[in-house]
C-alpha cells in the first residue's frame, strides 16, 4: 500500500495505540496537518506554545502509563520543545516527539525555520532520528515507541523533513522491533536477589527508598507486599510519591532536601537501605559521604548506569522493579523460613519504636496564622477535600515542595512534577495532558505565581479543548524559593524576586473564558476550594499566601541530611548553612 | 585535568549517521576526558569500531563504559586495558631534510622501522607506526631537524588471543620452525599476535 509520509505517520501512531496527540502546526509539518484533516481516530489538541505540547505529552504518559506523543514544526518550534524533552529525559517519562524539518535537499542550507534539530535534541533525548529515507519511516516510528517505552523510559525525537512527508512510500508496518544494540535487562540476577534477601532479613534498621522507577514499572503491589512482609519503613522521593500510600503506618513520606525529619533520620541510621527505582540524586543524598553512612546499600534499577554513579552500591540488581521485587518477596519468604522469626520481629519492633519516636518528635508542621493564609494549609485542605484521590500536578518552587509534603497520596500515577530538571511553567500544560488522558477525573494543578505565568497561555487550550483543569496559585508575590535561599543563605540580600506587576489572576482566567476565584483570608480557603471543585470547566483559584513562609525542613545545599533546618533558623544556624554550601 | 590512568576502550557501534557525534557528545556532556578517538569499519560493513583513549580513575571508567552502553547505537564496549592487548598508532611527519642531514634522518628511519613515503629537495615525509612511546621518541629525534607538519591517527587497539590457549602453545613457540611438520596451533593467527 502506497501512502504519503504524513499519512504513514498517522497510521503508525494509531497502531501504537496513540489516541491523543498534542501539537502546533507550521510550515514543515503542514503535510501532517493536511493528512489529519480527514483522519479518523486521533484527537489533536492544539497547544499555544510548543513546550506545552511536550509537557502535556509527559502528563498524559505519566498518569496513563502509555507513551505520550506530540508534533511541532521545524526551527523555533523544535527548539522550544527541547526543554520538555530534557525534562522527560531527567524524569524517565516515555514520550515520542515529532518535529518538522526543511526538505532534505535544503538541510544545512540555513533555510527558513531550519535548525539542526537532531543535533540540538541529541543530549536531551534517550534516542533521536532524522528520517532521510521514507522507506524507513514506519520502522523508525516503531523503534521510537519501543525505545521510549522499554528499559528506562525516556523521550525519543523523530525529525521529519517535509519532502519525506509529502512523497508516497510503501507502507508496511513492522510487527516486531529487533535492535541488536538495545536489550534492556528485566530479570534481576537470582544470586543478587538472594543476597539482598539475606541482608534484608538480617537487617536491624532497614529502610526502603523508592523513586519514580517504581511508578514507571507499576511496582506498587509488590512494594506493599515486601514492606508489609518484612515490616520495613518506606520513604519516597519526589518522583516516587504515590508508589506507597502515605497513610500507611510504614510510610516515612518524602526524604531529601525538603524531606521529613523522620525519613532523613531513618535513612541516616539505617543498616540496610534498599533503593527501588531511584537514582541517589543530589537533592536526595545531600553531602554524599554523609548519606546513609552505616548502610549496606541494595540498589534495584533497570539502568545499570544509575548504579554506583553517585553512591557506592553493595548489592546492585539490574532489572525491572516490578519483577525484581516479586522475586525478592519470594526470596525473603524463603529466607524467613530459615531464620528465627522471633529475632526478626524483635529487631523490627525496636526499629519501629525508634522511627515512631522521630515521627512524634518532629512531624511536618507550620505555624498557624489567623491573619494570613499559610500555603501548607491550602495543600492540606486540597488533600482533605479530594481525599487524596485527585491527580496532582505542580510547577516548580516552594509550592511544589509543600504539595509534596502535605498532599497525602494514596495511588501511584496520581502525581506529576518536574523533578530532575525543575522546569518552571510545567504545571498547567502538564495538567492539560493529564486531564486529556483521564477524562472525568479531578486534576488539580498546584502552581506558584512565578511558575504559572511561564505557561499561562495554555488556559486558552484548556478552555478550547474543554479540559477542566483546576489551578490553585499559591500566590506569594514573587519567586518564593529564591527568596527563601536569599533569606537563609544570602543574608537577606533580596534580589530580583518580588513581582510588582503581576496580573490579576481572576481577570486573567476570565479573559481566557475560564472561571477565576480569589482567596485572601484563612477563612476563604475551604469555601474557595469547594467552589473551585464544584465549578465545571477550567478554574483558576488565586490564593494570597504569606510571602515570608519558608519550606522546612531544609537541608542547605552541600550539607548532610542530618544538618537539616527544621524551623526558621537562628543567626548561628544561618551562618553554619552559609559555610556548608559548596559548589552550588 | 589529567587525573587517573589511561584506559583504551573499544566500542562497536552501528555504522549509522550521527553515531560519532553521540559518542563525542557523551564525553563533552559528562565532562570525561578523551585523549584520542579513532573509528573505522569492521568486517561487517554495518558495524564500525571506535578506539577511545580515556583518562580517569576506576570509578570514572566504569561510568564511561556504562554510559557508552546506554547509547542505543552502541553494540558492545570493551575495556581493553583490563586484558592483554596490542596498541598501535600511526604518524605522518614532514621534516626538513637538507642534503647534509639526510643520512642521519635515514638512520633514525631505519632504527624505528619507519618509511620515507615522499621526498622533495628539502624535505622527507615519513610514516611510522608503533606504540605511543615509540612515536613520541621518534618525534623527539626529528625535532632538531625542524618538523614542518605532523599528524597522528590516534590509537587503535585489539585484544590478544585467549590466555589459556596461549599458555598451552607457549613452549612450542621456542622451537625452531618447520621442526616436526606444521603445528596446527602455531598456524592460529591469534598466536602470531602474541609473538609481536
Amino acid at each position: 500500500m502506497k501512502l504519503s509520509g504524513a499519512r504513514i505517520l498517522l497510521e503508525c501512531l494509531k497502531r501504537e495505540g496513540v489516541d491523543i496527540v498534542f501539537g502546533l502546526p507550521g510550515g514543515a509539518v503542514l503535510p501532517i496537518y493536511d493528512a489529519l484533516y480527514d483522519f479518523e481516530g486521533l484527537r489533536h489538541i492544539l497547544v499555544r506554545q510548543e513546550a506545552a505540547a511536550g509537557h502535556a505529552a509527559e502528563g498524559y504518559a505519566r498518569t496513563t502509563g502509555k507513551v505520550g506523543a506530540c508534533i511541532v514544526t521545524s526551527g523555533p518550534a523544535a527548539t522550544n520543545l527541547v526543554t520538555a524533552l530534557q525534562d522527560a529525559l531527567m524524569d524517565s517519562i516515555p514520550i515520542v516527539a515529532f518535529t518538522g524539518q526543511v526538505p532534505t535537499h535544503l538541510i544545512g542550507n540555513d533555510a527558513f525555520q531550519e535548525a539542526d534539530n537532531v543535533g540540538i535534541s541529541r543530549s536531551a533525548t534517550k534516542h533521536n532520528y532524522l528520517v532521510k529515507d521514507g522507506a524507513e519511516l514506519s520502522a523508525i516510528i516503531k523503534e521510537a515507541f519501543h525505545i521510549a517505552s522499554t528499559g528506562r523510559p525516556g523521550p525519543v525525537h523523530v525529525d521529519l523533513p517535509k519532502d519525506i512527508l509529502v512523497k508516497e512510500w510503501n507502507f508496511d508496518y513492522p510487527e516486531h522491533v529487533h535492535l541488536r544494540s538495545y536489550n534492556p535487562t528485566y530479570e534481576g540476577h537470582p544470586g543478587q536477589i538472594k543476597k539482598a534477601a539475606r541482608a534484608l532479613v538480617r537487617a536491624k534498621r532497614p529502610v526502603l527508598y523508592v523513586g519514580g522507577g517504581a511508578i514507571s514499572a507499576d511496582a506498587s503491589p509488590e512494594l506493599m507486599e515486601l514492606a508489609e512482609l518484612t515490616q520495613i519503613p518506606i520513604t519516597q522521593t519526589l518522583m516516587g510519591l504515590g508508589a506507597f500510600p502515605m497513610a500507611h503506618p510504614l510510610s516515612l513520606d518524602m526524604l531529601g532536601m525538603h524531606g521529613t525529619y523522620y525519613a532523613n533520620m531513618a535513612v541516616h541510621h539505617s543498616d540496610v537501605l534498599v533503593s527501588v527505582g531511584a537514582r541517589f540524586d543530589d537533592r536526595v543524598t545531600g553531602r554524599v559521604d554523609a548519606f546513609a553512612p552505616k548502610a549496606e546499600i541494595i540498589h534495584i534499577d533497570i539502568d545499570p548506569a544509575s548504579i554506583s554513579k553517585n553512591i557506592k552500591v553493595d548489592i546492585p540488581i539490574v532489572g525491572d522493579c516490578k519483577r525484581v521485587l516479586a522475586k525478592l518477596v519470594e526470596a525473603v519468604r524463603e529466607e524467613l523460613r530459615a531464620y528465627p522469626a522471633g529475632v526478626v520481629r524483635e529487631a523490627r519492633r525496636q526499629w519501629a519504636e525508634q522511627v515512631g519516636e522521630w515521627k512524634r518528635d518532629q512531624p511536618l508542621r507550620y505555624e498557624w496564622s489567623d491573619d494570613v493564609i499559610k500555603p501548607q494549609h491550602v495543600v492540606q485542605e486540597i488533600s482533605n477535600l479530594t481525599n487524596g484521590e485527585a491527580l496532582i500536578v505542580t510547577g516548580v518552587g516552594q509550592h511544589q515542595m509543600w504539595a509534596a509534603q502535605y498532599y497525602r497520596f494514596r495511588h501511584p500515577r496520581s502525581w506529576c512534577t518536574s523533578g530532575g530538571l525543575g522546569t518552571m511553567g510545567y504545571g498547567l500544560p502538564c495538567a492539560m495532558g493529564v486531564q486529556a488522558g483521564n477524562p472525568g477525573k479531578l486534576v488539580v494543578n498546584i502552581d506558584g505565581d512565578g511558575s504559572f505565568v511561564m505557561n499561562s497561555q495554555e488556559l486558552a487550550t484548556c478552555y478550547e479543548e474543554r479540559l477542566p483543569v483546576k489551578t490553585v496559585i499559591i500566590n506569594n508575590g514573587g519567586h518564593g524559593m529564591v527568596r527563601q535561599w536569599q533569606r537563609i543563605i544570602y543574608k537577606e540580600r533580596f534580589c530580583a524576586i518580588d513581582f510588582h506587576g503581576s496580573p490579576d489572576f481572576v481577570k486573567l482566567a476570565e479573559a481566557y473564558g475560564c472561571t477565576g476565584i480569589r482567596a485572601t483570608k484563612p477563612g476563604d480557603v475551604v469555601p474557595a476550594l469547594e467552589k473551585m471543585i464544584a465549578t465545571p470547566g477550567p478554574v483558576v483559584l488565586d490564593v494570597w499566601v504569606d510571602k515570608d513562609e519558608c519550606v522546612y525542613p531544609m537541608v542547605p545545599a552541600g550539607g548532610a541530611n542530618t544538618d537539616m533546618i527544621l524551623a526558621p533558623p537562628s543567626r548561628e544556624v544561618r551562618e553554619r548553612a552559609m559555610k556548608s554550601q559548596t559548589g552550588f | 585535568m589529567s587525573e587517573g590512568e589511561k584506559h583504551t576502550v573499544a566500542v562497536l557501534v552501528e555504522n549509522k549517521f550521527g553515531v560519532l557525534s553521540r559518542v563525542a557528545g557523551l564525553f563533552s556532556a559528562r565532562g570525561y576526558n578523551i585523549e584520542s578517538l579513532s573509528v573505522g569499519e569492521t568486517l561487517d560493513p554495518t558495524v564500525s569500531r571506535m578506539t577511545l583513549v580515556v583518562r580517569g580513575d576506576a570509578f570514572v571508567i566504569e561510568q564511561v563504559i556504562k554510559q557508552l552502553h546506554k547509547l542505543i547505537d552502541v553494540i558492545k564496549v570493551t575495556n581493553l586495558s583490563e586484558e592483554d592487548h596490542v596498541e598501535r598508532e600511526m604518524l605522518l611527519v614532514r621534516v626538513n631534510a637538507e642534503p647534509s642531514v639526510r643520512a642521519e634522518i635515514l638512520r633514525s628511519v631505519d632504527i624505528f622501522r619507519a618509511k620515507v613515503v615522499d621526498v622533495t629537495p628539502s624535505s622527507y615525509t615519513i610514516e611510522v607506526t608503533g606504540e605511543e612511546g615509540k612515536l613520541d621518541a621518534f618525534v623527539e629525534l626529528l625535532r632538531p631537524f625542524g618538523i614542518q607538519e605532523l599528524v597522528r591517527t590516534g590509537k587503535v587497539a585489539i585484544a590478544r588471543g585467549p590466555k589459556a590457549r596461549l599458555r598451552k602453545v607457549e613452549p612450542k613457540l621456542g622451537k625452531p620452525r618447520g621442526n616436526g611438520g606444521p603445528d596446527p596451533k602455531s598456524q592460529d593467527p591469534k598466536v602470531v599476535g602474541f609473538a609481536d
